[in-house]
């Protein structure tokens, strides 16, 4: 057969093959070497420019001040705490509308013609609207017309007006993964009886969104940010509290403090996005 | 439906796919524009033909991936093209193998043949997996079972394709250029694979160049020109000496090419 795997034998790298590894290590080495005398070059050169600076002790007292940080971060945690949940509720929100707005927008057919315009009508609404005047539209106009059985909560009405606005761009990148998807694949899974729901659900969708991964996870980083945006209907964010915490001295030290725990919550996120993106495009190769 | 199951036709066996005049257009693009053709049961039909004249289109129609315009199909006596039949049940009853093999990528080997008697059929998983695993011992790829699609070579992937298609016990296969995308040293596992099933007695349509493959698995051939089956018969009468002027040209061009 001419599948048969190649036979394990006893190669030894000739003196050219040596010659070619032992060269491509020294370049290496060197490169990398070069790379990190010049980054810490450049930091050291921006880090003494800015501490050399006339305004430095007073800019240092004001936003890195290692006190009044410790004694901001337990409001500021509380604060992020809500951004956490505000982010945990929405993107499972999202995600149920988007690909549901994705999938109608994909179907074909005059039956679907009604559904499809819906679909549409969705993503250009809400897209086109932007977030801070649905938070406020939302936050402040459904409950003033106080309709028995809504609720009152600024925070419902805000993680609302997020997950309508969010959703409209997820619906974009999901309906752009699963069009991507070749039709000879709907093609293969109809032709062994899958339905189209089957179809869908066990071949296309699984390769639409792992195509789209970056982008759903650029998604949620944004998302991850923008949820501090119900601080306009009132509610205490992390940034938020760290502006009520800087009112009191006028020291904004807690603002850096906030920005750190953001960073520490959304670069792990980043690097997992690498990390999927990587795992799956596994070519090898010589580039 | 009911008119053929009460139709006293005991003399001639009826065929297991009859297609009566059938149409199929794009747009302004009459592809098909009056196929008559009746196979039976264990009967191997080749259909040969320029590119373009419609043989994929023809397969794709039998197994309702396209609605034809007019006429009829029959499978097993069952009109197939009634909108009140079941198209993913009928779909299921027919293989069909694809020029680009079409394995879906994330999904390993094992899982691919799995995914239609799990979903499809319902068989129980660990039932159907070991159905599976001895339809890939079938077509030589045991030890490929856990391989991405992807990491196979192309003549392992439409053998893979094969499996997932037969997996399904389909009364009829169709299989369209099954071996004109790959390389001509991987063309003869792909074709003895179907001269098994062949010989085991599998209906089969299928769409070639290899000619002289036609020749040897064939019961009929069909030569399909300006929408129509322009010649129609044994290999050795339609290949060997061709009554149609047509069909003269068309093996002349394609010896030519070959040569
Ligand atoms: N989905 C489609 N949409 C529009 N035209 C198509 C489609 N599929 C096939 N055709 C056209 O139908 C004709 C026959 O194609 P095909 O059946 O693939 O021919 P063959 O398999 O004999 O080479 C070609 O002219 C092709 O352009
Ligand atoms: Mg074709």
């Amino acid at each position: 057969m001419p599948d048969a795997p190649a036979a394990t034998d006893d190669w030894v790298p000739s003196a050219l093959e040596r010659e070619r590894a032992a060269y491509r290590l020294r370049a290496t080495r060197r490169s990398v070497l070069i790379a990190a005398a010049a980054t810490v070059v450049a930091l050291l050169v921006v880090g003494l420019a800015v501490t050399s600076s006339p305004g430095w002790p007073a800019f240092r007292e004001t936003f890195f001040n290692w006190d009044k940080a410790i004694a901001s971060l337990p409001a500021v945690l509380a604060g992020l705490w809500l951004n956490i949940r505000v982010l945990l509720v929405c993107s499972v929100a999202i995600a149920l509308i988007s690909l549901t707005i994705a999938i109608l927008r994909t179907l074909r057919g005059p039956v679907f013609f009604p559904l499809r315009a819906l679909a549409t009508a969705y993503v250009d609404i809400f897209r086109g609207l932007p977030l801070l005047l649905l938070l406020f539209l939302l936050g402040f106009g459904m409950p003033a017309l106080r309709l028995a059985g809504l609720p009152n909560s600024a925070m419902f009405w805000g993680g609302l007006a997020i997950t309508l606005s969010y959703s409209a761009y997820v619906a974009e990148v999901l309906r752009a993964g699963i069009e991507s998807i070749h039709p000879s694949q709907w093609a293969a899974a109809r032709s062994l009886g899958l339905s189209y729901r089957q179809a869908l659900r066990y071949v296309v969708l699984p390769q639409a969104i792992r195509r789209v991964t970056p982008a759903l996870m650029n998604d949620v980083v944004s998302l991850q940010k923008d949820s501090g945006l119900v601080a306009v209907l009132g509610i205490v964010d992390a940034i938020r509290a760290a502006q009520i915490e800087t009112s009191l001295d006028y020291n904004y030290t807690p603002y850096v403090v906030a920005g750190v725990l953001f960073l520490i919550l959304t670069i792990p996120m980043a690097r997992f996005t690498d990390w999927l993106a990587r795992r799956q495009g596994q070519h090898g190769g010589m580039l | 439906m009911s008119e053929i199951g009460s139709s006293p036709q005991d003399e001639a066996p009826s065929p297991l796919l009859s297609l009566q005049k059938v149409r199929k257009s794009f747009g302004d693009n009459v592809v098909l524009r009056d196929v008559s053709l009746d196979v039976a049961e264990g009967e191997c039909v080749v259909l040969i033909g320029s590119s373009g004249s419609g043989k994929s289109t023809l397969l794709r129609c039998i197994n309702l991936l396209e609605r034809v315009d007019d006429g009829v199909i029959r499978l097993d006596g069952e009109d197939i093209t009634d909108p009140r039949v079941d198209a993913d049940a009928t779909r299921a009853r027919i293989g069909i193998v694809f020029q680009s093999y079409n394995l879906f990528p994330h999904l390993s080997v094992l899982d691919n043949v799995l995914l239609a008697p799990v979903r499809v059929h319902g068989i129980d998983r660990e039932v159907a997996r070991a159905d599976a695993k001895l339809m890939l011992e079938r077509v030589g790829l045991a030890d490929k079972a856990n391989a991405r699609p992807d990491a196979l070579s192309g003549g392992q992937q439409q053998r893979v394709a094969i499996a997932r298609a037969l997996v399904n016990k389909p009364l009829l296969m169709l299989l369209d250029e099954v071996t004109s995308a790959l390389d001509p040293e991987l063309v003869g596992e792909v074709l003895d694979l179907l001269k098994d099933l062949k010989s085991e007695g599998m209906t089969m349509v299928l769409n070639t160049h290899e000619m002289g493959f036609a020749r040897r698995v064939a019961d009929t051939v069909c030569f399909l020109h300006g929408g129509g089956i322009h010649e129609q018969g044994s290999p050795e009468a339609v290949l060997g000496s061709p009554a149609q002027e047509r069909t003269r040209q068309f093996l002349r061009r394609l010896h030519t090419d070959q040569a």
